[in-house]
């Protein structure tokens, strides 16, 4: 059986949709079978990030109302053999979900993936609640500034509350993952303190994305930023987040505190 | 404008408890009455200035019996507080309001000024046994983990005594003292059914609003030297008293 991973946040753009492309793609490249669901019925945006949005002939809402089977839905990306796109609907809303079916589609795809990665819609209604509901972990996705931080904690609540393993009695895993993680602006002292947000929380923490151009440039050409530059400092940073989401145990670095004393001074001419 | 800023006097809501009578009617009524009358009788004005509570909860009557069932009770000068137990459907406007979530006291004893009352009726009554007042139990609860934004936790009973933080934008209401061990950020309000004695202990001051018996300070009102420090709260008169704990 496979793991249900929630990508959510409750506050908006800060980086779910990112994230959840660009965690699937670091898990798919370690050879485990990864399928991507996009939740955000209505507001879909998955697609594009995993540069499919020109192969979706079926969505998870023809899945749910049983008008095409779920194989039919699945996309296979081009470029990684085991890692698919299960799209949202973009000409319905949320209410075109529903429990039962959400339920029958989330156990399907766990017989057949390793992990299947929710991607959530922002808010805590119908389908931000839908897609946490089957969850066994989720990634928090947060940005350090206060509205974000207050977001992501009413998000640990509602998790704590409404899936179907707290329901049962049970815990369900929760991972923090800092986004948009602003170099220049932690120098000067403009931004929540890592440590500040996680005091907050009170989650631990699988990694610190730096805010960067890398990951603009990746979703303009449709791929997940952990395919279109393996190398650079996002994608190094959300590939140790998988790894620790599959339960290595990797130490944390927080962007920019390692560079030497020159870096220091270029970093501060170029701010 | 300076004047309305530090005015300390502020509306106080409380809630409080009372102890009120709850009458359970039998069917048939009309038997019921007459019981009643009976009772008056043997110890008039008993009911005189007594807050009544009309449980009808076992009772299969509709609307229009139960109105009557109140009319024939305010012609005894039996007035009706609220109804507990009653459906939707058998309440009105101008009908006094449902109650709920009542907890049960001991039985009332109706002190009989006939020393003597005829003996068929002593026989009909149930015994009453002679319940000693129970003991007050200091009530409490502990949470071992974070209150999170948008959590409430509501325990009108005692002391909450918080393991975690209180994160922005929850709330703890408590009826007796707040115990947080981690930040305070959210609201805290202590003491909420009535207790002036009732305080708020936190390792770290970053309140949004607290409160103590129905006074409330807001974060623009506390003391900036307070701020993420551990703090206890405690009300003298009508103002949030504070001092920091280490």
């Amino acid at each position: 059986m496979g793991k249900v991973v929630v990508v959510t946040s409750g506050k908006g753009g800060v980086g779910k949709t990112t994230s959840t492309a660009a965690l699937g793609a670091a898990l798919a490249q370690r050879n485990e079978k990864v399928v991507v669901v996009d939740f955000d019925v209505g507001l879909r945006n998955l697609d594009l990030v995993m540069g499919a949005e020109r192969r979706v002939v079926y969505d998870i809402v023809n899945v749910i109302q049983g008008d095409a089977k779920l194989p039919q839905a699945l996309i296979r990306d081009k470029r990684l053999d085991n890692l698919f796109l299960l799209p949202a609907s973009q000409t319905r809303d949320k209410d075109a979900l529903t429990p039962e079916g959400v339920e029958r589609v989330m156990a399907d795809l766990k017989r057949y993936f390793d992990w299947v990665i929710c991607d959530s819609p922002a808010g805590i209604e119908r389908g931000a609640t839908l897609a946490m509901r089957h969850a066994d972990m989720a990634v928090v996705v947060t940005n350090p500034e206060v509205s974000s931080v207050r977001d992501s904690d009413r998000i640990i609540g509602l998790l704590d509350a409404k899936t179907m393993k707290a329901e049962r009695g049970e815990r369900i895993e929760k991972h923090l993952l800092l986004t948009r993680y602003d170099v220049n602006r932690a120098e000067r002292g403009d931004m929540l303190k890592v440590e500040d947000v996680l005091e907050i929380l009170s989650i631990p923490l699988i990694g610190i994305i730096p805010e960067s151009s890398d990951v603009l440039r990746a979703s303009n050409i449709g791929a997940p930023v952990t395919l279109a530059d393996a190398k650079s400092a996002p994608a190094m940073a959300y590939f140790d987040a998988a790894r620790r989401l599959a339960g290595e145990d990797l130490p944390i670095t927080i962007p920019g505190e390692k560079r030497g004393i020159f870096g220091k001074i270029f970093g501060r001419k170029a701010a | 404008m300076t004047k309305v800023l530090t005015d300390s006097r502020s509306i106080r809501i409380k809630g409080r408890s009372f102890l009120a009578v709850v009458l359970s009617p039998d069917l048939p009524l009309d038997e019921w009455l007459i019981q009643l009358d009976d009772l008056a009788a043997r110890s008039a004005g008993f009911f005189l200035g007594r807050p009544v509570v009309l449980d009808v909860s076992d009772l299969a009557i509709d609307r229009g019996q139960l109105k009557a069932l109140i009319e024939d009770l305010a012609k005894r000068n039996v007035r009706v507080m609220g109804i507990e137990g009653a459906r939707p459907s058998m309440l009105e406007a101008g009908m006094p309001p449902a109650m709920k979530g009542g907890r049960p006291a001991a039985d009332f004893e109706v002190e009989e000024k006939d020393p003597e009352p005829a003996s068929d009726l002593r026989n009909s009554a149930p015994d009453k046994p002679a319940v000693p007042e129970q003991r007050q139990v200091t009530q409490s609860i502990v949470i071992g983990e974070p209150i999170r934004s948008g959590q409430s936790v509501i325990f009108p009973e005692g002391d909450v005594t918080i393991v975690g933080s209180v994160a922005s934008g929850s709330e703890v209401i408590a009826g007796g003292s707040v115990h947080i061990y981690g930040a305070l950020r959210g609201r805290v309000m202590a003491g909420s059914v009535g207790n002036a004695s009732a305080r708020i202990f936190c390792r770290k001051l970053e309140a949004e609003l607290i409160a103590i018996d129905g006074v409330y300070k807001m974060a623009e009102d506390m003391d900036p030297n307070l701020l993420g420090k551990a703090v206890q709260l405690w009300l003298e008169g009508d103002v949030i008293m504070a001092e920091t704990l280490f």
